[in-house]
Parts: structure tokens; C-alpha cells; sequence
């Protein structure tokens, strides 16, 4: 009797959970066409979309910069590992270039971004909402979207192809470095290797993902920021929800593209 | 004119305005009392256009204002200042930039010209001088005054104040009180005021309306709701702990 309460219990949830997840799909596209619409009707005031940029991009480097080192020298002494076994160095520098270009750099960048700048943006238009700001904007004739959205959504779109780039150099800077000081591959040999296994069309693939995630980042926490309810409760409840969904939505969008890019560009 | 027609709102559950009528004339200002929580700042915010009602509709100068679209919106809005209860003023911006907010974002006024209008707001409401502190080092009083300055820079013919003398000392209450009174004698400016201070409410209203359980139970002269025979309003305008309000908390109707 227990057990089947627990088991009704378990599936009402999850029923009111796939309810809240497809209001949540639904807002989110809601608030995608309005943000494209009013991206592109003027007026288009520049300084804040700069102002942004600045805030996700270039105070992004530092800890950008640390985490792609340390992934940089994490896979070359793990690829090391085995690539020594073989008696196949010189492979690490393409392996690890490839790995970093095509996926470790885009993912984990955008995993970066979503944590210190997609919290941030949720946090800052939850707390505009709860109190009553974003009710003022309108009061005072302007469009929320147009004012809030907007521009986080441009500037992230457009950071966050340039931080992946970044990172991507970072990295293999990383991986070189081990290799050249500790495993003693010559500096020339291991450049060269990269160049060669490195084609503009992994660059493309992996920065093209990049874009969408930039959209999924500012989008999600827009979004869960203008729909906090209850205080600095709900601002705290809305950071975590923010940070988690655009965690598995940069995973699974992810996952589509790599399976597309490797079907329409094999 | 403002009239609000049959309104109906709820939230959740929760039914706010329950078949609200209210008419205001051009030109006067109209209190609004009513216990706290039942529904005056949302009866504002529908005036705005910010909520939606279920059912029923709000006509500003003859336009109903949850049918118009954004442009017509935002164009009735520049005639429209709203005092929201705890300020809103925007922390990532100065007060100089609050204040400023509606004239940088929709007009095409010059750099000194803005300026000038900002300061004007600000010595209006006794403030002048504080424009590059941030709303953070404001007190709350001083936070409510900016607020009623921000509303006023663009000269709007509608103000909406929700508790515009709540939390500031009974000095700056009465100069915000004169300030209203000024800006009907002199500026022809349509008021709506929502307060809990019956002395400002006498001392400022052409019209005081009571709202109760969803609706306008009572409306007229400070002089009328005064002497009013309505026990709930009685209650209400006395301050008194027993009564009809509290009965029906309580689990009894009227
Ligand atoms: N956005 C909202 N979502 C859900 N419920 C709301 C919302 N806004 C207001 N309410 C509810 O509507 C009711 C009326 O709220 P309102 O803020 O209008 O009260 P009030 O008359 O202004 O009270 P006070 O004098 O304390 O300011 C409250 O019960 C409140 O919980
Ligand atoms: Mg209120």
C-alpha cells in the first residue's frame, strides 16, 4: 500500500514536472522570437551591448584562461599516458588540438560563461523583478526585452565564439608546454603536427556551436530571472535552476551537433 | 478620464478585484484607501498597463488600455507617471539617471537640457544635489522621493502614487502632500494616490474611494466618507479594531 503511494506520489511529480518543463519550453521560444524581433527594430543602442560584452567576454578571460590551461595540461599528460605506451608522442599535439577545437573548447567555455555570467544575469534581473523594477521600466515606456535582453543576448552570442577561440589557443599553449619541457618533443615537430591535423572546418564546427550556445546562456537566464517569484528566495531558487538548465541544454545541444556536423560534413 | 469598468483579477486562487468600478475625472485627485493586501497596488498597476485583467477594462482618455498595441502603449505611458510603493528605482543607474530615465530613453533633448529637468525634479521633491549617489546609498525616504522625482521629470498629465508618503518623517510627508496639491492647482495634473494616511488623504483628495474585497464600496467627498453611514468605511477611516472588516476576517460575512 505504501510502496503503491510512493509510486503514485512519484508519478504525479513527475507529471507536474513535464507540465512545468513544457510551460518552460513554451516561455523560453516565447521570449527567443521576442528578443530576435526586437534585436533587429531599431533603435539599436550600441553602448549597451558593448557595456555587456564587457561584462561576459573580457571579464571572462581570467578564469577562462585557468581553466583552459589546466584542461591543456590535464590531456596532454592523460593522452601521455597511453600515447607513450605506444611509442606514439608526437600524436598528443594532434589529438589533443583536435579534442580541444571540436569539443573541449566550445563545451567547456560555455560551461564557464553559464556558471559565472548566466548566474549573474539571472540573479541581477531576478532581483530587478522582485523588486518591481522591470514593472518600472514599462511604467517609464520601455520594452524590458528590448532593454534587458537584448543586449546580454547579442553580447553573449557574439563573446562567447571569441572566448572559445581563446580558449582553444590557451589550451594547446598548455598542451605544448608539457610537451616540449617534460616529454621532450621539439618545439617545431609539435607545431607542425598541429597545423597539419587542424582544418579550418573543425575550427568552423566548433565555434558554430558556440553561437547557439551563447543564445541558450543569456536566454535561459533571462528568462529564469523575469519569472522569480518570492523574494530572495526565489532569486537563490531561480540562480540554481538557471545554472542546471543551461548546463543540460548546452550538453544536449551539443550532442546534436556533433552528431549533425558528423553527418553533413563527414 | 480614467475609468475602470468591471474589473475582474485573480491570481491563482487568489481573487484580487472583484468586479471594480471607479470613474476619475480629468484634473482631480483621487485617494484610494483600503486595508493592506487587498488589491490597490494592483488595481494601479492594471491603470498602467502592467497587469491584465481577467475580465473588464481600464479606459485612459477614452482609449482601453489593455487593447492598445506597444507603440500606442509606450506613447500613453510618456503622459503617465507611476510612484511604485518601494521606489524601483533602477540600482545598476545613478538617481541622476533614474530620474532622468524617461527623457534619455524617448526624447531627443540635449545633454544640458536633461540635466536642467533633472535637477528641477530633484529640488521639487527637496533633493537637490544627490545625483551621482547610487539608489544603495539612498534612505528608504529619500529612495520614495526619488522615485516621485523620476515620475514627475517627464512632466506627465496622469500620476499614480502608491503610498507616496509611507516611511518618509511627517515633514517631508506633508511637503510631498503639498507637492500633490500643487501639481492639481497648478498643472491641471489627474491624481491617483493610494494611502493608509488618512490626514494626507483629507488634506489632498477631491475624491476618496474605499476599495473593499474587490470592489469600491464607497466614493466620494473627504466630507461624504467622513460622515459616511457604511459601517465598514467607518471602521476603516477610524482605525478601529472591531467592526465589520475584522468580523468577516473572521470567519462572518456582512
Ligand atoms: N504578481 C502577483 N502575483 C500573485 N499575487 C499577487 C501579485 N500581485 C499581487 N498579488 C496579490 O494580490 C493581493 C493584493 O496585493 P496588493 O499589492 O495590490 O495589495 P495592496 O492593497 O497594495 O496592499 P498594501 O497596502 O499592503 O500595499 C495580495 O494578496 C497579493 O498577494
Ligand atoms: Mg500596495
Amino acid at each position: 500500500m505504501n510502496n503503491k503511494n510512493t509510486l503514485v506520489d512519484f508519478f504525479t511529480r513527475l507529471g507536474i514536472n513535464t507540465n512545468t518543463f513544457f510551460a518552460f519550453l513554451g516561455g523560453l521560444s516565447r521570449l527567443s522570437t521576442q528578443t530576435l524581433y526586437f534585436a533587429f527594430t531599431p533603435p539599436f543602442k550600441k553602448e549597451r551591448v558593448f557595456e555587456q560584452a564587457k561584462k561576459a567576454g573580457f571579464d571572462s578571460l581570467p578564469i577562462v584562461s585557468m581553466v583552459a590551461l589546466f584542461i591543456g595540461f590535464i590531456f596532454a599528460l592523460q593522452t601521455a599516458y597511453f600515447m607513450q605506451r605506444m611509442g606514439s608522442e608526437i600524436y598528443i599535439a594532434s589529438l589533443v588540438a583536435l579534442s580541444l577545437v571540436r569539443e573541449l573548447g566550445p563545451v567547456i567555455t560555455a560551461l564557464v560563461v553559464a556558471g559565472r555570467v548566466g548566474a549573474a544575469i539571472t540573479a541581477e534581473l531576478g532581483s530587478m523583478q522582485v523588486t518591481e523594477q522591470i514593472d518600472a521600466l514599462e511604467t517609464l515606456a520601455t520594452n524590458p526585452i528590448k532593454y534587458l535582453v537584448v543586449p546580454r543576448f547579442l553580447a553573449l552570442t557574439l563573446m562567447l565564439p571569441l572566448l572559445t577561440l581563446y580558449a582553444d589557443a590557451v589550451g594547446i599553449f598548455g598542451s605544448w608546454a608539457i610537451c616540449t619541457q617534460k616529454l621532450g618533443i621539439s618545439s617545431s615537430l609539435y607545431i607542425n603536427v598541429t597545423r597539419e591535423a587542424v582544418k579550418y572546418k573543425d575550427v568552423f564546427t566548433g565555434l558554430i556551436k558556440t553561437v547557439f550556445f551563447g543564445m541558450i546562456i543569456s536566454l535561459v537566464s533571462c528568462y529564469e530571472g523575469f519569472n522569480v517569484e518570492g523574494g530572495a528566495e526565489g532569486v537563490g531558487r531561480a540562480t540554481t535552476r538557471s545554472v542546471v538548465l543551461s548546463f543540460i541544454m548546452i550538453i544536449a545541444a551539443d550532442c546534436f551537433f556533433t552528431a549533425l556536423f558528423y553527418f553533413i560534413f563527414p | 478620464m480614467i475609468e475602470i469598468k468591471n474589473l475582474y483579477k485573480t491570481f491563482r486562487d487568489n481573487k484580487v478585484l472583484n468586479g471594480t468600478d471607479l470613474k476619475i475625472e480629468k484634473g482631480i485627485t483621487c485617494v484610494i484607501i483600503g486595508r493592506s493586501g487587498c488589491g490597490k497596488s494592483v488595481l494601479l498597476k492594471h491603470i498602467m498597463g502592467i497587469l491584465h485583467p481577467d475580465s473588464g477594462r481600464v479606459t485612459v482618455e477614452g482609449k482601453e488600455v489593455s487593447g492598445l498595441d506597444d507603440k500606442e502603449l509606450n506613447e500613453l505611458r510618456m503622459k503617465m507617471g507611476m510612484v511604485f510603493q518601494g521606489g524601483a528605482l533602477f540600482d545598476s543607474l545613478s538617481v541622476g539617471e533614474n530620474v532622468g530615465f524617461g527623457l534619455i530613453e524617448h526624447t531627443s533633448m540635449g545633454k544640458r537640457e536633461i540635466l536642467e529637468r533633472v535637477e528641477e525634479a530633484l529640488s521639487l521633491v527637496g533633493l537637490s544635489g544627490i545625483e551621482s549617489l547610487t539608489p544603495a546609498q539612498l534612505s528608504g525616504g529619500m529612495r520614495k522621493r526619488v522615485a516621485l522625482a523620476r515620475a514627475l521629470c517627464i512632466k506627465p498629465e496622469i500620476i499614480l502614487y502608491d503610498e507616496p508618503t509611507t516611511g518618509v518623517d511627517p515633514i517631508t510627508a506633508d511637503s510631498i502632500n503639498d507637492l500633490i496639491k500643487e501639481l492639481h492647482d497648478k498643472l491641471k495634473v489627474t491624481s491617483i494616490a493610494v494611502t493608509h494616511d488618512m490626514k494626507s488623504a483629507y488634506k489632498i483628495a477631491d475624491k476618496i474611494a474605499m476599495l473593499y474585497q474587490g470592489r469600491i464600496i464607497a466614493e466620494g467627498t473627504a466630507d461624504e466618507i467622513q460622515n459616511s453611514d457604511n459601517p465598514v468605511v467607518h471602521q476603516f477611516i477610524n482605525g478601529l479594531a472591531r467592526g465589520p472588516i475584522t468580523e468577516t476576517i473572521n470567519g462572518f460575512t456582512l
